[in-house]
């Protein structure tokens, strides 16, 4: 009776133990976040003016702002999203459609799930042997190559994903009425999968928009103005690593500002990008 | 009568023409997304053959002793990679063995302790770690976590760990705040989110049927989580445990701030270190000479050969967990 009591005791004991130890993981994990986000915020936020959005980047030890490099980043990203987002929703489209029992499409899912994690430091030296080697300069043309390869793998997968959800019935109707396939898909699949293949491509411009690695030696970085595709152009994430590493205040400073806007960015982006897929859930 | 006669063929006739229209424009729309799906494997085919292409050189002039060399010498052209494979792997298992247990208890407490309307919320929060930029984890490393260790922590396990053998040159040496051990913790916070989120969702995939009739002969949560649901979901947790060590040997910018980018290997954790892809995003734009760029290469290579297999082993894994639930 009394070791049976004893045991019931240490068992609970036990549990309790690990319980508390699962809370405070959870706790470790949320302070962590909200450690990084404070010292974001209050370092950040010292350095947030207009002219931060107004004046180009500072030569050392002056003031200046940031707007080359949010240009530059704005005119990569739109051009990778432009590039990829057509390749991975057409993708996509065949592994959920046209492929979705072939061989193909496992072989293209489980090369895209790799290339999904990939380093994305891998993707800007095969860029850069693809184009800069070849064409002999660093350039913003180059950097939006790199970041489309990082946007593709990431839309394949959530249009994929989305297609599949979309319920047979719907296509079946749409054939039975004698639409050809690719009508059904475009005017049933896609509407219905829209919200969710929406998602897939905020995510990706969240992701590529605080992506360093690849831009480091395809768009390099510029310290002037410049909107030629063809020549090397500033990226926030890249002037952010260049002006941390600096020992100028002013710069260090500059690289603060810069992460929080970045950091604002890529949280709205994914929040926005939940809550639409969110709402369909609710339905 | 005869008017509708006589308009049938041409009736016929153009509903021929629409149907071959439609299987024509959708032979073309499927032959479309068949190419971008291939596009997608030429991509990774592509990656893998200018690598190849780009450390040729490299590799033919060293040869196999390119793994076994220390020495990264730019002046004399000697390259090596041991140091930058060293740091890679040394702080990726650091970074693992800190973020696993956390991550497990994270995926526990979200899964069977949580209120249900916390749930969601806090799922969230650890899902946007995952969302932040890199760089900012290396900013914040930098300049917040490495002069604490620097002045509070390392001095202390420094004086801590001084007089005991064996471990006191794992954690010799001055305070640096940057190094193999501050690199690790930045790894270990980016990784958390992804081993929580695939921890969760393979404990969710746990029959209800299964758990309760473990509570209903009197288990408590913890044996019934270290009972039922790990060894149901073993291959999972272990999928996801590889994909965040994929993402931890491939991960570049947050390590670059912190890592100290010394090429040498040394027993103490404190020690500034290199990894791959440290070294890579450092050196790439300012090395000279074909030899120096396409040694950088030879270590992307290295890393793409590495975290491939740990990648497709990690995605093996999950597809098995998948093909078992169905889903």
């Amino acid at each position: 009776m009394s070791t049976a009591a004893s045991l019931h005791q240490s068992r609970k004991r036990k549990n309790g133990v690990m319980m508390t130890l699962c809370v405070v993981a959870a706790g470790i994990g949320l302070a962590w976040l909200a450690l990084i986000l404070g010292a974001l915020l209050y370092k950040g936020l010292a350095g947030v003016s207009f002219s931060v959005f107004t004046e180009m980047t500072p030569p050392p030890g002056d003031a200046g702002g940031l707007l080359n490099a949010i240009y530059g980043s704005i005119v990569m990203t739109i051009i990778g999203i432009i590039v990829g987002t057509p390749i991975g929703v057409l993708a996509g489209t065949y592994m959920a459609e046209y492929g979705r029992f072939s061989k193909l499409t496992t072989v293209v899912r489980f090369i895209n799930d790799i290339l999904l994690s990939a380093p994305s430091i891998i993707i800007g030296l095969f860029v850069y042997e693809l184009m800069v080697r070849p064409m002999g300069h660093f350039s913003a043309i180059a950097g939006a190559v790199a970041l489309a390869i990082l946007v593709i793998p990431v839309v394949v997968r959530t249009t994929e994903d989305m297609l599949n959800l979309v319920p047979n019935a719907l296509r079946e109707a749409g054939t039975a009425i004698g639409a050809p396939r690719w009508v059904v898909i475009r005017s049933v699949a896609y509407r219905a999968a829209l919200s969710g293949i929406v998602t897939g491509i905020l995510l990706a411009i969240a992701r590529i928009s605080g992506e360093t690695a690849p831009l480091l030696f395809t768009a390099l970085n510029n310290q002037f103005w410049s909107s030629n595709l063809n020549a090397p152009m500033a990226s926030l994430p890249v002037t952010i690593f260049q002006f941390a590493l600096s020992p100028y205040e002013e710069w260090q400073q500059l690289a603060w500002t810069g992460a929080l806007i970045i950091t604002l960015t890529v949280l709205a982006l994914s929040i926005f990008a939940r809550s639409l897929t969110g709402r369909r859930e609710d339905k | 009568m005869s008017a509708v006669q006589e308009a049938l063929p041409a009736v016929r006739s153009s509903r021929d023409a629409t149907v071959r229209r439609f299987a024509l424009t959708d032979a073309i729309f499927h032959a479309t997304t068949r190419a971008a799906a291939i596009l997608v494997l030429v991509l990774l085919g592509g990656v893998a053959i200018s690598l190849v292409a780009g450390s040729w050189q490299a590799l033919s002039t060293f040869g196999f002793s390119f793994l076994t060399t220390e020495s990264w010498n730019p002046v004399t052209e000697k390259f090596g990679a041991l140091a930058p494979i060293y740091g890679t792997i040394i702080t990726s298992a650091i970074a693992i063995l800190i973020a696993v247990p956390l991550g497990i208890g994270i995926a526990i407490f979200l899964t069977e302790l949580c209120p249900r309307p916390l749930r969601r919320p806090i799922g969230m929060a650890v899902e946007l770690l995952a969302g932040i930029p890199s760089i900012i984890y290396g900013i914040w490393g930098l300049f917040v976590l490495a002069p604490f260790l620097q002045t509070t922590v390392q001095p202390f396990i420094i004086s801590v760990f001084h007089g005991i053998p064996g471990l006191n040159g794992l954690f010799a040496g001055p305070p640096y705040g940057i190094g193999l051990l501050t690199s690790a913790m930045i790894l270990a916070i980016m990784i958390l989110p992804f081993i929580t989120s695939i921890t969760k969702d393979v404990f969710d995939t746990v029959p209800s049927v299964l758990k309760e009739s473990a509570y209903g002969i009197g288990c408590t949560t913890w044996e019934v989580t270290r009972r039922v649901v790990i060894p149901y979901t073993r291959i999972g947790i272990m999928g996801g445990i590889m994909l965040a060590l994929g993402r931890a040997l491939g991960e570049t910018m947050a390590v670059t701030f912190v890592i100290g980018n010394a090429h040498r290997i040394s027993t103490s954790l404190f020690a500034p270190a290199t990894t791959i892809s440290a070294t890579i995003a450092n050196e790439f734009t300012e090395a000279v000479g074909d030899l120096y760029t396409s040694s950088l290469v030879a270590l992307g290579l290295i890393l793409f050969v590495i975290t491939f297999l740990i990648l497709a082993i990690a995605r093996y894994m999950l597809m098995r967990i998948d093909a078992r639930t169905g889903a």
